[in-house]
């Protein structure tokens, strides 16, 4: 199987979602002319024109807001942000116009929207371009949010969601669009909702999304390797849908948890699953459901001390440690 | 503002060619409206009704007028104060009504309430609750207009406040720099909930004006005259149909009743003096009614004909609101994901909501 970068998989992903359905648009700054802040769309405005890969002015509200309304008529824009940190100038078009408005028309409107672009933090921007705004969406019923971890997963959620009749918000990570997996030729769709255990194991459950499943993956690694502990790793994928089922096996599989996320803690992603486990899973679990989650300050810029901020392979090691001897 | 008559919009083209039951037709929506609006009030004083009511009376004028002019590719998206808008598509009363009072036959089942109406098959995008929100929604629905290759336009339909809204700015530059079949319509009722016009805004001489810094044509009209409106608006229409440039247009307008019929303070912050004065020179339905007399294609009977018919259609809308069912509990977590009302496989898949 061809091994291409994560940026390249979400290009495909467009390009072939712009090929089968005149109804795709791409809209944002600098991602036709310029190919890209970040080069994930290079190439596709050569390929396919102003009328389907058109730069916008810098306006996140307006684009944005202008891609609702332009969907509420049955078009389909991918509305890039620059950084999903953003998205705050454009947060009522979001959330008051993409989130409700099917609701308050009692579901007479619908509004399949795609934003998409980069949120994470580690790449040493300081802490205007640094939010992980999933628990933020994931609060508001109506949106929907994913974060996929590998080429892979991005480009079958990225075609899912520009397919998916509302309103997605898609969560990428700069520090992987470099990175390359094995993706097939073929055309394949993920679905969201759906987790993927990318990682067997018997003892313990690391739970994670976005980049913090692949820190786990490494995790799991050096917990083989060196402390003969048997880690699964179950990346979550899409925050909302949530994948219950996925959560709730491997939990009763293993009987002990390690949540981990680059959010911040205060009702992160990781807030709402301790909840659900220890509701649903109490008697199966033989130790406490732990967290851990960035450093909760805001991301700060001093490159050597932002590596710390984020949960490392070590600080999982160390969590799984104290539940498992 | 003075009463000024004016005549040469009777013989504007677009008006020229009304028929004499075109004329009424006009006049009885605009008193539709009012009748409708009256009919909510003495509802939400009996506490039949949550929320705001924000009345658009003394504007009819402006809905009746602009959305008269629509064809099948234009379409409509305004602020909360949509009741007035919502009949001029052609929305009823009793689906108006029954939302008002958060039932299930209300437009949307109840979900929206006073500031929340929608009818997509109308073209009506809403009904919008956030000051200035619906300003990129108007520009999207013009884009999707141009996109579709239709020869369309988009009103968006705005007060006096939203101008100072960010968003409106940033849209304007976009409406213009994509040629984009937008209108933007100010309706310039002279205040912001308690804030005057002076007092919320700077003008050399009027709002509209600002579009000029986008290169953006720009007319400011006299609301109380339905020809007047549909005269300019029918310029600005042709301007997005033929040229798919966008317009911005004030028109100069004022609301009898409180920002909301919450707002205790309005003969505060304006006199007694001057909504009197606005009632009795001004009044767009008087002043209608009077003109279609004065040519010969109304008589006092007749009015008073329509004028009963619409108030009966009013107390009709509020008994059917009244003996409407309320929404299902069930129905709370409905309406919220299209994927999940229609139980389509990604509806199915993964959880959706987190109660229990
Ligand atoms: C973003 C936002 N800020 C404040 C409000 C509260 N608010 C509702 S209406 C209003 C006044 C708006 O006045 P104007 O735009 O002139 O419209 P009008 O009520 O006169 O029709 C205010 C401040 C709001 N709904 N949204
Ligand atoms: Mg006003």
């Amino acid at each position: 199987m061809p091994e291409i970068t994560y940026r390249e998989a979400l290009r495909h992903a467009m390009a072939e979602e712009i090929e089968r359905d005149q109804n795709v648009v791409l809209l944002g700054e600098e991602v036709a002319e310029y190919d890209g802040a970040y080069k994930v769309t290079e190439g596709l405005w050569k390929r396919f024109g102003d009328k389907r890969v058109a730069d916008t002015p810098i306006s996140e509200a307006a684009f944005i807001g202008m891609g609702i309304g332009a969907s509420m008529l049955g078009l389909r824009p991918v509305m890039e942000l620059m950084f999903w940190s953003f998205s705050t100038v454009a947060w009522d078009q979001i959330v008051n116009n993409a989130g409700m408005v099917r609701y308050m028309s009692g579901g007479l409107i619908n509004c399949p929207i795609v934003i998409r672009g980069p949120a994470n933090g580690g790449t040493n921007v300081g802490a205007t371009h640094s939010h992980t705004p999933e628990n933020w969406i994931a609060n508001v019923p109506g949106l929907k949010v994913v974060c996929p971890a590998t080429a892979y997963d991005a480009k079958g959620l990225l075609k899912s969601a520009i397919r998916d009749n509302d309103p997605v918000m898609f969560m990428e990570n700069t520090l992987l669009y470099g990175e390359k997996w094995e993706v097939p030729d073929e055309e394949y769709l993920i679905p969201l909702g759906v987790a993927d255990v990318k990682r067997e194991g018997t003892d313990v459950s690391l739970i994670a999304h976005g980049r913090a499943a692949l820190t786990a993956l490494k995790a799991a690694e050096l917990l083989a390797a060196e402390h003969d502990i048997s880690a699964e790793v179950l990346d979550l994928r899409s925050i909302r849908p949530l994948d219950e089922d996925a959560i709730l096996k491997t939990v009763r599989k293993t009987h002990r948890v390690v949540l981990i996320e680059e959010n911040k803690p205060f009702c992160g992603v990781d807030a709402q699953i301790a909840a659900m486990i220890q509701e649903k899973c109490f008697d199966d679990l033989d130790a406490p459901v732990l967290r851990l989650s960035a450093i909760d300050a805001p991301a700060i810029y001093s490159p050597e001390l932002e590596k710390r901020q984020l949960p490392r392979p070590i600080d999982i090691v160390a969590k799984v440690l104290s539940i498992c001897r | 503002m003075e009463n000024t008559h004016t005549c040469e919009f009777a013989s504007a083209p677009i008006n020229a060619g009304l028929q004499p039951a075109d004329k009424v037709l006009l006049l009885r929506e605009m008193i539709r409206i009012r009748r409708f609006e009256q009919a909510a009030l003495k509802s939400y004083q009996g506490g039949k009704m949550g929320g705001f009511l924000h009345l658009y009376i003394g504007q009819e004028s402006v809905a009746v007028g602009t959305c008269s002019l629509m064809g099948h590719d234009d379409h409509v998206i305004t602020a909360y104060r949509d009741h007035g808008h919502a009949l001029a598509v052609g929305m009823n009363m009793n689906e108006c009504m029954a939302e008002l009072f958060g039932k299930a036959t209300g437009c949307s089942k109840g979900k929206g309430g006073s500031m929340h109406f929608f009818a997509p098959d109308k073209n009506y995008w809403g009904g919008h609750g956030i000051v200035g929100g619906q300003t990129p929604l108007g520009l999207g629905l013009a884009y999707g207009v141009k996109y579709k290759g239709l020869k369309g336009s988009a009103m968006c339909f705005m007060g006096d406040g939203a101008v100072n809204q960010g968003c409106f700015y940033e849209s304007l530059n976009m409406a213009s720099l994509w040629n984009l079949p937008v209108i933007y319509i100010i309706e310039n009722n002279g205040y912001s909930m308690g804030t005057s016009l002076a007092r919320s805004s700077v003008y050399p001489s009027c709002l509209a004006e600002r579009a000029a810094g986008f290169g953006i044509e720009w007319d400011t009209l006299n609301g109380e005259d339905v020809y007047e409106v549909r005269a300019k608006v029918q310029v600005a229409m042709e301007r997005a149909h033929n040229e798919s440039r966008p317009t911005v247009l004030e028109i100069s307008t004022y609301r009898y009743y409180g920002h909301s019929v919450a707002d205790a303070k309005h003969k505060i912050y304006r006199s007694e003096d001057e909504i009197e004065r606005y009632k009795q020179l001004h009044d767009p339905i008087q002043l209608f009614k009077s003109r279609l007399i004065e040519e010969q294609v109304l008589t006092e009977e007749q009015y008073d004909v329509i004028d009963n018919a619409a108030r009966q259609e009013a107390d009709d809308s509020v008994r059917f609101a009244e003996e409407s069912p309320i929404p299902s509990e069930e129905s709370i977590t409905e309406d919220v994901y299209f994927e999940v009302d229609r139980q389509t496989l990604a509806g199915r898949t993964g959880r959706h909501f987190f109660n229990d």
